[in-house]
């Protein structure tokens, strides 16, 4: 078995009654690595991962957690898995102290050593000033901290957050985002979204899950070229006519969106952007604005998930 | 090991809601009334019991009654404080928390029941605490005395272990408290029934299921394991339905 090899998930497949919730999936996640589980709402990621956490039984598949088997040997696979659900398993009359004693003795970390962990696991999220305080009466944010430091206390192999950054401000998110980074440096991540750019700070790797079914898997590198935008946002004084502008070399189309704007498509290869530029000073079009567009999540999404459907066999749809 | 620290949070889930202290105060500010009452009595049968050849002492008169009546009030208190054991927790959404820690759900359900059953030991001493008084002017049974503690015991962690399981069943705790009240009150008054029963049979087969039934002969010394077993094999059955509904939880979501 490979050591660097923290998870591997065979066929996983999941029923609620008629409704399949997730179909046949397959990965990996490697040590010091952050895998991003990207998806609309109801696809599918909640369910992977609390299949994978031991949280719910799969009804079909393999799920193997450090090369021990999550179904034959659970205490033994359970404890190499921190996991924060959606919402923070935190009981609200407890201190922050005493819930995270709590945790670490029910993840049978030894009594020397629960001091110790407790304090490492409150430094790491920030909690440190609030020990002693009711989880209860915490903001959003802190919970979710509580939350996180729970997943970390037994210091296990692989984190599952999911969705670790919802309902928190924007600095609290920040925080966040480098705390998974870091935590990416001993642990492997798995980490579920619906927000794009939390992924593409993060994340070395990404899955995208739509209906149940992985239909990417690739690194976040790769998934910035996709999102490369083939499109240009013009914004002109004294416009051309529009044929003037779709005859510039790499243009492959150009779409006028009224009060002097224009969007123009152009070919992977070639950016025409420059041209553009260039005509605008030497005909005096008066240029306002120049800009790429950016695919959005949403787009990016429908691409992938339809040319997964353009590829797939028949049979499949009418199962 | 996991089943004590299970246990020692619950009853620390307990005392920091005013709840246990409430019921606490409660119970034994009914139960002394109830003592005190009785004691009234005793002290005003007395001329007659030196009459008789004999005579009931003051463990019979004062306190068995005082035990009889704390079991038909525990009836009622146990629902209260077994209800939110678990659904307090689906509801919060805790039990993700015990489900992917290293722990079976063996451990987490008899950790739960433990935990009640240690709140209960603190409110039969409590109880105890009052006959006990009663050493600095008479002499007490203490077999008897041990006999009905022990029968007290029992019966309340079987109504503890249904409890629990209707605990499981729900998500609302008033639902659980509501319908662990009913069953207690119907095998309470099963028997009932039993005594109407023409068929000689059938009549035996519901005083047997009679809680109440298993209670009465410790409140007159007799210690049968007959009657031990009845509250052991209770309590076990509730609770391995208990693991087995939530374990369903994983199996079905």
């Amino acid at each position: 078995m490979n050591n660097n090899l923290l998870i591997t998930v065979e066929h996983l497949s999941r029923h609620y009654g008629p409704i399949q919730a997730v179909k046949a999936v397959d990965f990996e996640l490697r040590r010091g690595e952050v895998l991003g589980f990207l998806g609309p709402n109801g696809a599918g990621k909640s369910t992977t991962m609390q299949m994978i956490t031991g949280n719910l039984a799969p009804s079909a598949g393999r799920i193997s957690i450090c090369g021990i088997d999550l179904l034959d040997n659970p205490k033994a696979a359970k404890a190499e898995i921190g996991y924060l659900p959606e919402q923070p398993p935190v009981y609200r009359d407890f201190t922050v102290d005493e819930y995270l004693n709590f945790c670490a003795r029910i993840n049978r970390l030894s009594k020397d050593k629960i001091a110790a962990a407790v304090d490492n696991a409150k430094q790491r999220c920030g909690l440190t000033e609030v020990g002693r305080r009711l989880i209860g009466n915490l903001s959003k944010g802190f919970q979710q901290r509580v939350g996180i430091a729970q997943a970390i206390i037994h210091s296990p192999a692989i984190v599952v957050l999911d969705e670790p950054t919802v309902g928190l401000d924007p600095i609290q998110i920040r925080e966040i985002r480098s705390l998974i980074r870091e935590l990416a440096s001993e642990h492997g991540v798995i980490l579920s979204t619906h927000i794009l750019p939390e992924v593409q700070m993060t994340c070395d790797r990404v899955q995208i899950i739509n209906k149940g079914k992985l239909v990417y898997s690739d690194d976040i590198s790769n998934l910035d070229q996709r999102m490369r935008a083939t499109t240009l946002l013009v914004e002109l004084r004294n416009p051309p006519a529009i044929n003037e502008l779709q005859t510039l070399p790499g243009v492959t189309q150009c779409d006028a969106l009224g009060d002097n704007r224009f969007r123009v498509h152009h070919s992977l290869e070639q950016n025409p952007a420059e041209q553009i530029a260039e005509q605008a000073v030497k005909q005096a079009w008066g240029l306002l604005a120049l800009s790429p567009e950016r695919k959005s999540l949403e787009q990016v999404f429908v691409e992938i998930t339809s040319s997964e459907q353009a590829h797939s066999h028949p049979e499949e749809h009418a199962a | 090991m996991m089943i004590l620290t299970i246990a020692q949070r619950e009853i620390r889930s307990l005392f920091y809601s005013p709840l246990a202290w409430a019921i606490l105060g409660v119970t034994q500010l009914i139960l002394a009334y109830l003592f005190l009452a009785q004691l009234q009595e005793y002290i005003h049968l007395q001329p007659q019991l030196k009459m008789m050849a004999t005579a009931p002492g003051i463990t019979d008169v004062v306190i068995l009654p005082v035990y009889s009546s704390a079991a038909f009030i525990m009836m009622m208190v146990v629902p209260m404080i077994t209800m939110r054991l678990v659904s307090d927790e689906r509801r919060n959404k805790t039990l993700a928390l015990l489900f992917s820690a290293p722990i079976s759900m063996t451990e987490i359900i008899v950790g739960k029941f433990l935990g009640v059953v240690a709140f209960i030991l603190i409110m039969v001493l409590m109880m105890t605490l009052m006959p006990l008084s009663l050493l600095t002017a008479a002499s007490l049974d203490f077999g008897l005395l041990t006999a009905v503690i022990i029968g007290l015991v029992l019966m309340i962690s079987a109504f503890i272990s249904v409890g629990l399981y209707m605990s499981t069943l729900t998500v609302q705790p008033t639902v659980a408290a509501v319908s662990t009240f009913g069953i207690l009150l119907l095998l309470w008054i099963l028997d009932w029934a039993g005594n109407k029963v023409v068929d000689e049979n059938a009549s035996g087969a519901l005083t047997y299921l009679s809680m109440l039934r298993h209670f009465e002969p410790f409140g007159k010394g007799i210690f049968s394991t007959s009657d031990l077993l009845y509250y052991l094999l209770f309590i076990t059955t509730f609770l391995v339905l208990s693991i087995r509904r939530l374990d369903a939880d994983r199996l079905q979501g």
